[in-house]
């Protein structure tokens, strides 16, 4: 008998009470103002992130940012934004992923925003390699301001993992909360322990799809 | 086997570190009571996601035969094992069908269960682990002492050395900002030399065949992004119906583990990635056994957060270690005698039964009252030592006998009294180890009742 056969055995040899599944449609919380709360979730978690009016202002705002202008290696997937021509790397001119280590900064798009935990989701959908996100030193992330729900039973019909749409061509999905770090070390926390040393967000007002 | 209070010794033995140690999971519990009061519907998360584990436990089949139909769709090769033996033959294979040299691994007990790095690197294989608190235990050769906070009981001190050693830190350095980005050099330099990523799965999604993977560093999503080759290997208890139930999970593991809202980085895994394979190992290794008893079934329910050990009175002052299981603390006092009896029938008698893991546990595992239950199995299968049978043989037979009981009480008020403290603090009173027994009364209960005025 195979394993597998083996293991579902195992289990079927059991009779188990049923438990019924519960009812998803609770009373989960809501804010009053959740593009604030989402703000103050961010900076709880290490990020930092503001609403700006367009595009424009990410350009401009991007320049305020620690290390932005010394950055040899920039990497955007919203366009709309400018970056010195020196500086631009094309990701799908980028074969292989480990060519990527050297970016430092990646510009992505985030799909929506979540207020309860200062998430975002972003996919693999526009990405040819989904490495960017985590092997970059610096992430941003562009969101439409219109984009902040309330809490996770809100985000997850929004991912759409469910839909054709995952199913059949993005493969990966990701909550971004804020930078990377680790506190393993005597319960220290320290930013930037494998992925980005920084995250900032651009909750964007005027944004196309 | 050394029971547990054996193995505790040499950490209470360092009674400032045994205090550092309880200090730092108790602001860690802290933390996590903090975000979990700011929620009002705390408890109605803790009870709905109770109730989805427990209906997935319960139709347990089912969830994996639909998980590996659809995860097969997606183009994941998905494979079963039994135990932990065929767990590590798997993935050796897989591993060596792709002439893999160097592999990243991600925090996974399920591996740590199985004892896979060694299965490997006997094979000549090079297995880093990424996360950084099982990086620092893995130089120091030892197993990690908590299932989310590995390196808990290592001093920063000495994480300078063994950085020093193998990192060529600065001697005597111990600041960990520095420390970590060291670590962060040499893991960059293993995540880009490696030929294969090995993961653990938090949670599988039945409905969708795919699976979600928490991390603060986001060490899984380097380990993975980055080799073409991605092995997952999964406890057959980790499934969940469908992606509306992540939504319970994902709001609960952070907050009960370390007080977070949420993992820096929740990643969700549908199939491999552009021009990668991936592969799903399924692992038995004792939890369909779980699963047949009403008493235990719900420790299947764990979702590895570790609120447990934080909280508990015990693990904070005896330390990981002291329990010579993968998974130490409430929970692995009772998946350690259900997994092998005899080797760690001492663990549901290392507990206080205060019962405040009970009341941190996310998914309301009746932790407590399973330890009390382990109790009663481990006697009656004839697994305690004589040092707890004798005393309770004599005690029943005391209680048993008034006039005894009543003879017995007024030696040993007197005796504790006038006794030399060596007669009552030797190695024969293992309840006068390192802490002192009440003042005896100079009156039994039954003289003060006898003496009462009556109204
Ligand atoms: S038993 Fe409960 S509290 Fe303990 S690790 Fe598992 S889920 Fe967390």
């Amino acid at each position: 008998m195979s394993s597998r056969d083996t293991i579902l055995k195992s289990i079927n040899r059991h009779l188990v009470p049923a438990v019924p599944l519960p009812d998803m449609n609770q009373d989960w919380i809501k804010f009053d103002n959740p593009t604030e709360q989402f703000l103050t979730m961010l900076s709880a978690v290490g990020g930092r992130g503001e609403v700006v009016a367009s595009l424009e202002d990410v350009s401009r705002k991007l320049h305020e940012e620690p290390h932005y202008d010394d950055a040899q290696q920039i990497c955007s997937l919203v366009s709309g934004i400018d970056i010195a021509s020196d500086k631009r790397i094309d990701l799908d001119a980028i074969d292989d992923p480990h060519d990527l280590k050297d970016v430092d900064f990646a510009i992505v798009p985030g799909e929506f925003a979540v207020a309860e935990n200062g998430a975002i989701w972003v996919t693999d959908a526009v990405v040819r390699h989904k490495a960017l996100y985590f092997i970059a030193q610096h992430v941003v992330i562009v969101v439409k301001a219109s984009e902040i729900l309330h809490n996770m039973h809100e985000a997850y019909p929004r991912t759409g993992l469910e839909t054709d749409g995952f199913q059949q061509a993005p493969h990966f999905g990701v909550f971004i909360s804020g930078p990377s770090k680790t506190a393993d070390i005597e319960q220290s926390l320290v930013i930037g322990a494998h992925g980005a040393r920084s995250l900032r967000v651009f909750l964007v007002e005027e944004m196309q799809n | 086997m050394a029971g547990h209070a054996t193995l505790a010794k040499d950490f209470v033995a360092n009674d400032e570190r045994a205090h550092w140690h309880d200090k730092a999971l108790w602001f860690v519990r802290h933390k996590r009571d903090n975000i979990s009061h700011s929620l009002p519907e705390w408890e109605t998360l803790r009870e709905t996601a109770s109730q989805v584990k427990l209906h997935t436990i319960t139709h347990l089949a089912k969830y994996l035969e639909e998980f590996e139909a659809n995860a097969k769709k997606l183009g994941v090769h998905v494979h079963w094992a039994s135990n932990a033996a065929e767990h590590n033959e798997i993935v050796l294979r897989i591993l060596q069908q792709h002439n893999v040299k160097r592999v990243v691994k991600s925090k996974s007990m399920l591996t740590e269960e199985c004892h896979l790095n060694p299965h490997l690197e006997a094979a000549g294989m090079e297995v880093v682990d990424t996360d950084l608190g099982e990086r620092i235990v893995q130089l120091q050769k030892e197993a990690p002492s908590h299932i989310v906070l590995p390196a808990i009981h290592i001093k920063k001190e000495e994480v300078g050395e063994v950085f020093h050693q193998f990192l060529d830190t600065e001697k005597g350095a111990s600041d960990p900002g520095y420390l970590t980005e060291a670590a962060r050099q040499h893991l960059r330099e293993n995540f880009l030399a490696a030929d294969a990523g090995i993961t653990g799965v938090n949670f599988g999604i039945a409905a969708t065949g795919g699976f979600v993977v928490c991390t603060n560093e986001g060490n899984a999503d380097l380990g993975t992004a980055l080799p073409n080759l991605h092995i997952a290997c999964m406890g057959i208890e980790k499934l969940i119906p469908a992606p509306e139930h992540l939504s319970l999970f994902t709001r609960l593991l952070a907050r009960s583990a370390t007080g977070q809202p949420i993992t820096t980085y929740t990643s969700h895994f549908h199939g491999p990635k552009p021009g990668g394979e991936m592969h799903i190992v399924l692992v038995d290794n004792g939890r369909s056994n779980i699963l047949g008893s009403d008493e235990f079934r719900s420790s299947l329910s764990c979702i590895r957060c570790g609120a447990c050990m934080n909280t508990c009175p015990v693990y904070r002052r005896s330390g990981g270690h002291s329990y010579q299981s993968t998974v130490p603390g409430p929970i692995g006092s009772i998946l350690g005698p259900a997994s092998d009896p005899a080797k760690h029938s001492s663990l549901p008698f290392a507990c206080s039964l205060c019962g405040s893991c009970t009341d941190v546990c996310p998914v309301k595992i009746d932790l407590h009252h399973q330890l009390l239950t382990w109790r009663r199995e481990i006697y009656v299968r004839g697994l305690l030592p004589l040092s707890k049978t004798f005393p309770m043989k004599v005690m029943s037979k005391v209680f048993q006998h008034p006039g005894l009981y009543a003879f017995g009480g007024g030696i040993a008020r007197k005796a504790l009294r006038v006794m030399p403290r060596w007669m009552i603090y030797n190695p024969l009173n293992s309840w006068g180890r390192k802490r002192e027994l009440p003042e005896a009364p100079k009156e039994s209960f039954r003289d003060l009742y006898k003496k009462r005025k009556r109204p």
